[in-house]
Order: structure tokens, then C-alpha cells, then sequence
């Protein structure tokens, strides 16, 4: 590297340290307080590819996709003011999720800090809630190692987002760049490592005295690569493993051990599973509402154990008997070797006789003469093999998605779930599709959220992302809807949405766009979208009343669930 | 009940603003704070004194001050013997006829007259060494013009320094760790 030790602007420094974190793309929209950084791009641009978005919101989305797909930290640009503000939701977004972005904005000149200049806002201050960590950079003798303290913090220990506030003046400011390359020494962060041998001990004991025991899989799985792990235990000790809606992945569908989704959208056997358990293995995951349902009916007959990097999830939600603060993989390391061969006979039938009472099978039967989400997302499935990336939006979508669509593989069911921001998917999407290159990459989006960040299509084709957006129009703020339908008496109160003719919305934007409305239309048209490279839309016309079953209403017994009406007669004529 | 809670801190702009922001953000109350330079340079201490009455809750208001970044150590002391000390300065209305009678009261309340002014009188008093809301009581009737507070500090007793290892909460001292995920901590 000749240019060590080389007098350079802040802008220039910015670029230099990008690039010794690995960083090859960022998403981005430039302002008046990033022209110092943007000019200096012209002289990196074979290094690192800026790609223009057409909203902040959207950059921390693709930056999020880019992260949760590829496992790099994804990075997003924004100006100050308006640029930085419009970044909340996407840090948010991350923060609820654990993925590692960084967050760079431009800011006032530090000699104006807090005069109300022009686009000044305390974006550190607004994002405290939001972000993992933040730095304002108020000398450019900090930049390098506030620059590499928050790619080192956003994708170690729990990842999540880390924001960089940068002042022009900063940006413009010269001085010797000499890379830091001693450790990085941050007196407060020591992300947990290890389980006690006591821990390991108590924990065997209990996995190996189980009768009726169930593996809870969350994104912890993913984010700690060790879904072989799980799958090994699982085997191992003949346990059945249950996920919440970002694990999925963690195991793969059609595996004989896996229960699927768990929670408020989850599948029957899943939760039934997890209600009769006398022992549950929590990895990764932190009983959010949506999985647990009603606190104090939750899982009864059981011993808990809950294994979190995340010290602040030990007993938040749920009570545990064992709680471990450490980093899964070493945990399961430390412990997969002492459990035992088991075979939970009665465990295992009882299981056998939940997975026969599924809904899945009676919607796909059902005989209709309008398009069904379900079997959608069905096809989806059959036309790609199960080996795509779905990215899905939030809400009816996101849940009929989770529940049809089979994934094998971590890393290949990217959404929002513990913000459950609508718009996510579309952007998140593009992200994706520069860390994903061998596998077809699918939008799952509703009519309602893809209108909340359409103006990333541009960006889509601007890109020419290869990704195929599956709009699953119902004519209504689906989930919504379906809440006033079983608890406001079915008033529809502003849940009807009137939507733009997708199609031409397609040909405007110059991609290719279809319109399905028959089940026997859909792997026809997803061969066409296929065979295209580049985005392609395709809206699926559907059932404008279908509901989400099973369902367990807000704050009810996770046994309690709302069943698909007809499920019994539909389950006959199979 | 209320828990007092040591936390030693990075002293960098905003760390203050992250650890109130956390206690307004997880819905937790404050009764007081006091920070400060400790014999560390660059790390300040502080003391706080937190209204919760659930357990599982206080251990989590611990956990998740030591999440934040910048914050090195936790421990509460709530049961562990310790000198707890808050200061209060109370502003009196005096008038001739009484000056001596609140004297008396402050020599008997262990209170020590910081300033006389002609109609006034400044009172200062130390819990842990006279009782502050008792004295506070006492005088209430004969006119307080002014209260201020600074809030309980406190140290635990016993041969240790401040090195917090021995906290409920604790984060351990292995520096090695962090950079060790450096590299493996990758999906």
C-alpha cells in the first residue's frame, strides 16, 4: 500500500478504511454535507461500487438484505438532516434483527454544531435508541478507529447497526492516514465466549433426562453459523426443533425433526410441541410476544434452558432454569458431545399425531375459482425448487410465506420480523442481490407494502438486480384487515387499498410485468420471469378476504389457535 | 425498593446520554444520579439509585447498562455493606427571633450552618451522618427557601479497590476475547 503514511482528506480516509474493512458496495444518496465523500469516490470507484438509491430508507434496507445474505456488514450513506433522519426505520429495522450495518451521514461542520444550521440534526441523539453503538467524529485524528471500531462492533457479539456521523469540515480536514493495526481495545464490550462447566453439566443433565423435548431455533442459529450444530444435537439426541419466523432455515423443511414455524402464525404441531414439552433448548432466540403468546400459560410442564449472546434476553420475556450468556457455537460445542442417543417414543408419536391436524394441506386442496396466497407461494416454491431467496415484506405475505414456503438452507428466508417494517422487502432485496449470485432471488410483497418503497424499482433496473417481485394483491392491508375481521367485528376501516396497475407500473419503470390470476398461469409465467435477467414483477391477483390460520390472538395461550374454519371438510376430500 | 447500582464509564461526550436514554427506553425510574471522576483517568463513576421493585428486572437494568459500549462495569450494591453518603443544601427564612432556635435544631440534626445571610441561613446536611428528609421535615415550618440535593454516592466497604470483579453482574477483564472475534465471529 503506497499510500500509507500519505497526507489525505477525511474523504479520502473514509474510502481508505472502507476498503481495508472489505467493503465493495455501499447504498447510498448523496447531499450537501457528503460532497467531500462522494468527490472522493472518482479516485475509488474501481474498489468499491456506490449504488444510488432513491430513498435513505432504501440504502439501510439493500445495506440490511446485503448483511443478512452474505454475513458481510452492509454499509448505507445518507447526508445529514433530512437524509439522516429518513435512516431511523432502517436502523430500527436492524436493531430488532441483529444485523450488522453501518450507517455513515454527513454532518453540519463541527463549528455550526447546534446553531440549527442548514439540514442539522443530532442524528447520534435521534438514533440512540436504535442503534448499537454511534460515534460522532468531532477530529479527524478519531476517523480511522471510530471507522473500524463500528464495522468491529456492528458484526461482533450480538451484530446490529452502528451509525458514523461525519461533519463536512471533518470530511475536508487533512492529516497523516496511518492505518491502525494494533487490536482494537474497547474497555466495555466483551462479548461472552464460553459456558461454565457447570452450565454445560446442569444442561446435559437436563437434555438427557428429557422425555419431551423441543429445540427452539432463532436467528442466533444463523447469525452463529451453526445450524449444522443444531441439526447435529437434534439428531443426536432424537429432538425436535420448532423456529420462530428468522430461523426458518436454521433446519431444513422437509428434515424428519422439524417442527416449522412457532408462535402467533405458527404451525399447529409446533406449538402444541412446545406447550407439552418437559424440556425446551432455547438457542439464539429471545421469546419475543409474537412466539410465546400468553406469558403465564407458556409451556408449562417444562425446564428451560435459554443460550444468548445477548446477556439482556436472559430471563426478559420468559423465566428459564438455565441461562447461558455465551456464543452458541462454543456452547454447542461444549456441549453436543455428552448428549446422549435417545428415542422419546411417545414424544415422537405424540408429534406424529399433531402433524396430521395441519392446515397446510387443506388450503392448497381447496377448490377455488380465485387465486389463493398459499398456493402462490406453493408454486413459488415448485418453480424454483425450494432454492431461492425469498426476501418477504410483513404481514399476510411475510406469514404465508413463512408457512409455504419450504427453505432448506440458512440464509435463504431474509425479512423483517421484529419491527416488521412494510417496505423492507423490495430494497432488501436489491441488498441481496450483491451478495447473492447462484441462486434466483424472490420477492414476497403485498400490494400495501410494496407501494411504501415502489420508488426502488428504479434503483432495481438502474442495477439491473436479478430479482423477481412476487405481489401478492389482495386489495386490502391484508393483516390488518384480517385483525378487524376476528376482533373489530369485520369493520374494514381504512384497510382497503386502492392500488396502480402493477403491470404498467413495470413498463413504466422499463421491466418486464405480469398479471396471474389462475393457479395453472403461475410456473408458465415464473419461467418467463426467469428466463429474463434482470427485475421482473409479477402480481398475483388473490383471494381479497383469505385469512392467515392457524392464528393465536394477541396475548392468548399458544395452544389456543384460531383454526382455519373449513379445515375440517377441505381435509376430507384429500 | 430501591437499588443502588455503581457503574464505572468511559468518559466520552454522550455516555451520560446513552445511560439515561436506556433507563427512559426500558421504562426504568431513576431516584437519583451522581456522576464524577474516579481515581481512573478517563473513567467516570456513577451512582444511581433505581425505583424497582422486581428482581428480574433490576438484574436486567444491570445487563443492559453493561451492553451499552462504553459502559466497563456494573455492580449492584443494594446488599452489600457499603458507605452510602448524599449531600443537602437547604436555604432558610430567618429572622432574629428564631436564628437561635435553628441553631439549636442544626447542632442537634448534625447539620453544619455553611452561610448567614441577614434574613437567611444556609444548612447543609449529610445522610449517612444527620437524616436528610427528617431534618428537611423539622425545618419545613420555619420557611425553606431553597433544597438542593446531590444525589447518594457510594462505596463499598472492605480492602478491595474499585475494581468492580465481584459484581452481580461482571463483565470479565479478558481483552483478548473481543479481538478474537475479529476473524471468527462471521456467519
Amino acid at each position: 500500500m503506497g499510500k500509507e503514511n500519505k497526507e489525505m482528506t477525511g474523504a479520502e480516509i473514509f474510502w481508505e478504511c472502507l476498503i481495508r474493512e472489505g467493503v465493495e458496495v455501499v447504498f447510498g444518496y448523496p447531499g450537501g454535507y457528503t460532497l467531500p465523500i462522494y468527490d472522493a469516490l472518482t479516485r475509488y470507484q474501481d474498489k468499491v461500487r456506490h449504488v444510488l438509491t432513491r430513498h435513505e430508507q432504501g440504502a439501510t434496507h439493500m445495506a440490511d438484505g446485503f448483511a443478512r445474505a452474505s454475513g458481510k456488514v452492509g454499509v448505507a450513506m445518507a447526508t445529514s438532516g433530512p437524509g439522516a433522519t429518513n435512516m431511523i426505520t432502517g436502523l430500527a429495522t436492524a436493531m430488532m434483527d441483529s444485523s450488522p450495518i453501518v450507517c455513515v451521514t454527513g454532518q453540519v461542520p463541527t463549528s455550526v454544531i447546534g446553531t440549527d444550521a442548514f439540514q442539522e440534526t443530532d442524528i447520534t441523539g435521534a438514533t440512540l435508541p436504535v442503534t448499537k453503538h454511534s460515534y460522532l467524529v468531532s477530529d479527524i485524528r478519531d476517523l480511522a478507529s471510530s471507522i473500524r471500531e463500528a464495522f468491529f462492533i456492528a458484526r461482533t457479539g450480538r451484530p446490529g447497526p452502528v451509525l458514523i456521523d461525519i461533519p463536512k469540515d471533518i470530511q475536508n480536514a487533512k492529516t497523516e492516514f496511518v492505518y491502525p493495526t494494533n487490536p482494537i481495545i474497547l474497555p466495555g464490550y466483551h462479548p461472552p465466549r464460553r459456558a461454565t462447566g457447570e452450565q454445560v453439566s446442569k444442561a446435559l443433565e437436563l437434555i438427557n433426562e428429557a422425555k419431551r423435548p423441543v429445540i427452539l431455533a432463532g436467528h442466533g442459529v444463523l447469525i452463529s453459523g451453526t445450524s449444522n450444530q443444531v441439526r447435529e444435537l437434534a439428531e443426536k439426541g432424537n429432538i425436535p426443533v420448532a423456529t420462530t419466523l428468522l430461523g426458518i432455515g436454521s433446519i431444513p423443511d422437509q428434515h424428519p425433526l422439524n417442527l416449522g414455524m412457532m408462535g402467533m402464525h405458527g404451525k399447529a404441531q409446533a406449538n402444541h410441541a412446545v406447550q407439552n414439552a418437559d424440556l425446551l433448548i432455547a438457542c439464539g432466540m429471545r421469546f419475543d410476544d409474537r412466539v410465546i403468546g400468553k406469558v403465564s400459560t407458556y409451556s408449562p410442564k417444562s425446564k428451560k434452558i435459554h443460550i444468548d449472546i445477548d446477556a439482556v434476553e436472559l430471563n426478559k420475556n420468559i423465566k428459564v432454569d438455565l441461562a447461558i450468556n455465551a456464543d452458541l457455537a462454543v456452547v454447542l460445542r461444549q456441549i453436543i458431545p455428552g448428549v446422549k442417543a435417545r428415542k422419546h417414543a411417545y414424544w415422537t408419536r405424540k408429534i406424529k399425531e399433531w402433524e396430521k391436524d395441519a392446515d397446510r394441506r387443506d388450503i392448497l386442496n381447496k377448490k377455488t375459482d380465485v387465486l389463493i396466497g398459499a398456493q402462490v407461494i406453493n408454486k413459488i416454491w415448485e418453480g424454483t425448487k425450494g432454492k431461492a431467496v425469498v426476501v418477504s415484506d410483513v404481514g399476510q405475505n411475510q406469514m404465508i410465506e413463512a408457512q409455504y414456503y419450504g427453505h432448506d438452507e440458512p440464509h435463504t428466508h431474509i425479512t423483517s420480523g421484529g419491527l416488521g417494517t412494510m417496505g423492507f422487502s423490495l430494497p432488501a432485496a436489491i441488498g441481496t442481490s450483491f451478495a447473492v449470485k447462484d441462486r434466483e432471488i424472490w420477492v414476497v410483497v403485498g400490494d400495501g407494502g410494496i407501494q411504501m418503497t415502489i420508488s426502488e424499482l428504479a434503483t432495481a433496473v438502474q442495477e439491473n438486480a436479478n430479482i423477481k417481485i412476487a405481489i401478492i394483491n389482495n386489495g386490502y392491508l391484508g393483516m390488518v384487515r384480517q385483525w378487524q375481521q376476528l376482533f373489530y367485528n369485520a369493520r374494514y376501516v381504512e384497510t382497503p387499498i386502492y392500488s396502480p396497475d402493477f403491470v404498467k407500473v413495470a413498463e413504466a419503470y422499463r421491466m418486464p410485468g405480469y398479471r396471474v390470476d389462475k393457479v395453472e398461469d403461475i410456473i408458465p409465467t415464473m419461467r418467463k420471469a426467469q428466463a429474463h435477467q434482470g427485475p421482473v414483477l409479477i402480481e398475483f391477483v388473490v383471494e381479497k378476504h383469505d385469512t392467515v390460520y392457524p392464528m393465536v390472538p394477541a396475548g392468548e395461550p399458544l395452544h389456543e389457535m384460531v383454526r382455519r374454519p373449513h379445515a375440517q371438510s377441505d381435509a376430507k376430500d384429500n | 425498593m430501591q437499588h443502588t447500582i455503581i457503574a464505572l464509564v468511559e468518559d466520552k461526550p454522550g455516555v451520560l446520554n446513552r445511560i439515561v436514554s436506556l433507563f427512559r427506553r426500558r421504562n426504568y425510574n431513576i431516584k437519583s444520579l451522581a456522576v464524577g471522576p474516579c481515581e481512573t483517568p478517563g473513567v467516570s463513576r456513577l451512582t444511581i439509585v433505581t425505583d424497582e421493585n422486581d428482581s428480574i428486572r433490576q438484574n436486567l437494568v444491570c445487563n443492559n447498562l453493561l451492553k451499552l459500549i462504553n459502559v466497563i462495569e456494573v455492580e449492584d450494591v443494594t446488599n452489600v455493606p457499603t458507605v452510602i453518603r448524599e449531600n443537602v443544601l437547604i436555604k432558610l427564612q430567618v429572622n432574629a427571633a428564631n436564628r437561635e432556635e435553628l441553631k439549636n435544631i442544626a447542632r442537634e440534626r448534625n447539620a453544619r450552618i455553611v452561610d448567614e445571610g441577614e434574613r437567611s441561613m444556609i444548612l447543609e446536611v449529610t445522610e449517612g451522618v444527620g437524616k436528610i428528609q427528617a431534618t428537611i421535615d423539622i425545618l419545613r415550618p420555619y420557611g425553606i427557601l431553597e433544597i438542593v440535593r446531590s444525589g447518594k454516592i457510594a462505596i463499598t466497604r472492605g480492602d478491595n479497590g474499585s475494581e468492580i470483579k465481584n459484581g452481580v453482574v461482571g463483565k470479565g477483564t479478558d481483552s483478548s476475547r473481543a479481538t478474537e472475534q475479529v476473524n471468527n465471529y462471521l456467519y
